[in-house]
Order: C-alpha cells, then sequence, then structure tokens
C-alpha cells in the first residue's frame, strides 16, 4: 500500500462520492452526478463501479468481484488485484462470503443478504440514451416522469416482433417513480432486483453518475397487462452441474457445430459441482 | 474564537471516517435503524457525538453549513476539522438545527436535481424510547416501528417533505452517540 491512500482515492473524494450515495439512496433510481476521477484503467472497464467500491470499503471489508458472473475473466481478476493492492482487504470468490460484491453485467445466483452490498458497473446509466439523446431533455423527462416514449418503444417491439425485444439492460421503475437502467444484466436477472435485501449501488464512470436501489424496494421490469414482463433462460441444463435455474453461457466447442450451456455465474456451479 | 480547537477530529481519519460512513450508510438504506457512526469520538458540548462524527465524515470545503447559534461552541472545532464554510440557511448542504426549522426555509432540491436538497441534521431528545412512529418505504422490508422523541410539529413537516418526494431533505436524528435516518423515500406516521 506504500505510495496510496488506502482504497486509492484521496479522502476529499471519497467525502464526494459518499455524499452522492447517501442521496441516491434517499432517492431510489434517480442519477446522482459525481466528479469522477481518472483511475488507472480506461472507461468501459468498471470505473465507476471502481470508485464506489473505493468509498465504501473498509480494512474489515471481503471483496469479490464478477464480470458477466465469472470470478476468473481478466476484469474481475484486475480488479480484485486491485483492490487487494492499493487496500490490503481480503478477496473471494465466494458470494456467501462476500461482504461486498462488485458485478458487470451479472447478479450472482445465490441470494444476497442484507449485510452485503452489491456494485453494478454501469457502462449507460441514462435508461432514455437511445430515445433521447440529449442530456438536458433526458433529465427534464426524469423531472416530469414523462416516460411515455419508453412504453411507446416497447409497444412498437410487441406491435412489430409480438414481443419486447430487449434481452439485457432491460428498464425498470425503481419504487413507483424513476425509470432506471439496471446497467447490462440479462433481463433474466431483472426479478432478482425486485425487494432485494442487499443495498444496490450502481457506478458509471465515463458518464459520472451514481445511483441506488435501497433494500427491499419494489423494482418493476417494464410491461404491459397483456404482455407481462417474461425473462428469457436458455432452454437447457448447465453441462458442469446440471442446473436449471440459472443464466446460461452458450459455449461453442468445436468448428462443427458443437456446443454446451455453461452456467454463468462460476462461483454458483462449481458449488453445486463440488 | 481560537482557530485551533482544543478537541482533535477521528483519531485515524481514513479508516474512522469510513466506518462511520458505513454505519451512516446502513442508517440511511434502513430508515430508523439506530447506529453509532463513532461513539467514542471526543466532540465540544453541546454537539451530540453522532453529529460530529456525520460531519467529520462528509463535511468538507465543498460543503455549506448552516449551525443554529446554540452550536456556536462547536463553530471552531468543526471549521477546523471540516473546512466546511458556513452559508445562510437556505444554501446550506447540511442543516445543524437545534429546533425544527420552516420547510421552506431550507434548500429541497429541484425536479431535476433533487440530490440538491439539505441534510438536516436534528438532536433529538432521545432515539429508541418516546412516541412510537411507523415508517414504510424503500428499504424496509414491512411497516416497521421506530421510537424517538421528536420535535412537536414533526409528523405535520415530514408530511410536507415526503409529499414533495422526489426534492426534500434527509434528516439525520441524533441523540448522544446515535443516529438514526430519515430519507425522504420514507413514509412516517403515528403507530
Amino acid at each position: 500500500m506504500r505510495g496510496y491512500n488506502f482504497a486509492y482515492l484521496d479522502e476529499q473524494t471519497k467525502r464526494m462520492i459518499r455524499r452522492a450515495i447517501l442521496k441516491a439512496v434517499a432517492i431510489p433510481g434517480h442519477q446522482v452526478p459525481f466528479g469522477g476521477r481518472e483511475m488507472p484503467l480506461p472507461y468501459g472497464w468498471g470505473t465507476g463501479g471502481i470508485q464506489v467500491t473505493a468509498a465504501i470499503l473498509g480494512p474489515q471489508d471481503v471483496l469479490k468481484v464478477i464480470d458477466q458472473g465469472a470470478d476468473d475473466t481478466t476484469n474481475a481478476v484486475s480488479i480484485r488485484r486491485f483492490f487487494a493492492r492499493v487496500a490490503g482487504i481480503a478477496t473471494t470468490t465466494r458470494t456467501t462470503e462476500a461482504s461486498v460484491i462488485q458485478t458487470r453485467h451479472r447478479i450472482p445466483e445465490t441470494k444476497l443478504r442484507a449485510d452485503q452490498i452489491l456494485v453494478y458497473q454501469v457502462p449507460q446509466p441514462e435508461p432514455l440514451y437511445r430515445l433521447e439523446p440529449s442530456r438536458v431533455a433526458a433529465r427534464r423527462l426524469h423531472a416530469l416522469a414523462e416516460y411515455g416514449a419508453m412504453h411507446v418503444r416497447l409497444y412498437e417491439d410487441i406491435a412489430r416482433l409480438g414481443a419486447v425485444a430487449i434481452s439485457y439492460d432491460y428498464p425498470v421503475l425503481v419504487n413507483r417513480r424513476y425509470i432506471t437502467s439496471p446497467s447490462p444484466i440479462p433481463a433474466f436477472d431483472n426479478p432478482k432486483l425486485h425487494r432485494m435485501a442487499a443495498l444496490q449501488l450502481f457506478g458509471a464512470g465515463r458518464e459520472k453518475r451514481i445511483y441506488a436501489i435501497p433494500p427491499y424496494t419494489e423494482v418493476r421490469s417494464l410491461d404491459f397487462e397483456d404482455h407481462p414482463f417474461r425473462p428469457h433462460r436458455a432452454d437447457g441444463a448447465c453441462a458442469l452441474c446440471g442446473a436449471r435455474d440459472s443464466y446460461l453461457d452458450e459455449v461453442l466447442t468445436d468448428d462443427r457445430g458443437g456446443r454446451m450451456f455453461v452456467c454463468s455465474d462460476t462461483d454458483y456451479c462449481a458449488g453445486r459441482a463440488a | 474564537m481560537s482557530a485551533v480547537p482544543d478537541l482533535p477530529g477521528f483519531p485515524d481519519p481514513v479508516t474512522d471516517a469510513q466506518a462511520a460512513f458505513r454505519a451512516i450508510l446502513w442508517a440511511q438504506s434502513h430508515p430508523g435503524a439506530i447506529v453509532a457512526p463513532a461513539p467514542t469520538l471526543a466532540v465540544p458540548p453541546p454537539l451530540p457525538i453522532a453529529a460530529g462524527a456525520l460531519l467529520l465524515t462528509l463535511a468538507d470545503a465543498d460543503t455549506g453549513l448552516w449551525l443554529d447559534p446554540i452550536f456556536a461552541p462547536a463553530r471552531a472545532w468543526l471549521r477546523f476539522h471540516t473546512g466546511a464554510p458556513e452559508v445562510p440557511l437556505s444554501r446550506a448542504g447540511f442543516v445543524l438545527a437545534a429546533g425544527l426549522p420552516a420547510l421552506d426555509t431550507i434548500g429541497l432540491g429541484s425536479d431535476e436535481a433533487p440530490q440538491d436538497g439539505a441534510s438536516l441534521i436534528l438532536p433529538v431528545a432521545a432515539l429508541g424510547e418516546g412516541t412510537r412512529w411507523r415508517l414504510s418505504g424503500p428499504g424496509l422490508a414491512a411497516s416497521t416501528d421506530f421510537a424517538a422523541a421528536l420535535p412537536e410539529g414533526f409528523a405535520a413537516f415530514w408530511a410536507a417533505n415526503h409529499a414533495l418526494f422526489p426534492r426534500g431533505v434527509d434528516v439525520f436524528l441524533c441523540a448522544g452517540p446515535r443516529l438514526a435516518a430519515l430519507p425522504r423515500s420514507a413514509a412516517l406516521e403515528v403507530a
């Protein structure tokens, strides 16, 4: 840890992020701007999530980092090593042993507890971005809770394709007020956002926004009465552990069309296979 | 008023501020839950310990602070250890009140930037005893009772504040070393 403050960020930056986090918790789903710092890795590699993690982390914390559910991919390994080096904290790959879990694009299959915090890496915090590219206008729409355009977008999918064709980053309504991006988690994970016991914090580094979903908050995936939200899951069982309830990755095994499905959550899979 | 106060701040500023922040974060995400952010911190009276801990943790030169005159003995300590400038009530990010201020005198944020609503630090006579209140909203699995000796008129103050959502103030109730948070998203009624 020589040459760094604990957890890399200076104390004034941590205070600024901590104030943003507290306001974000008080206004569930609302994007709070913060003074994002330049981090020693590029935008798109989780700079927002890392800053949130650095601001909350203490010496007693045990950190788990996943990338698409896996503990052993480059992004997850790099971030875990980063915090082991700049904060000297313990790390783990076991969901149940972690007090802070930073995630890129998945929610662990194992149900999270009230004493855990889930930190999401968010590339695009603005759920209306593809409908309203102007930030000024999008902020106005959130202020007025004017979300008609999003419902029209879902309706057009149903009219043209018969179903909502959003497989990840499926928009949600948090606490019946704000339409929020759940970050690019598969729609399969959306039901886990609803009334989760753990605090959920979202950090977008390039866009410099922090938002939160407090424990036990109502989170509804947008849908229509006659077209209810249906999370998608590949129809199959994990080739390693046999799970039929987990989110599956499709893996090509040769160049003759061979393929298999395996759990995206490596800790869940290893725990079942053991 | 001497520039250097008699009392120190956090003995270990990095880890003490982190531990206090996590306690405050727990309180903010579980309305009504009672925490002790830095129970052994020495603060100048009549400042509640929890209020001192919260300001050391969160206030700095970037945050405007408003102090009720009753807390003038703590002014030098807060100024030295946080560097927070004192500003008029309507512009303060942190309001350290003695009694309940009128809601329209404090910053409530705007519809587009509700996060600009102030954090109101309110000393109370007791937490965990006194009148029973029922809380519901984000952070609570079911409506939850909590007891506190809240100032006269608090129920009406809170009803007006909660109705402004997403605008509004977030309240930190402090009794000695103990703290409970009422984020603006919480609904409160007499139990």
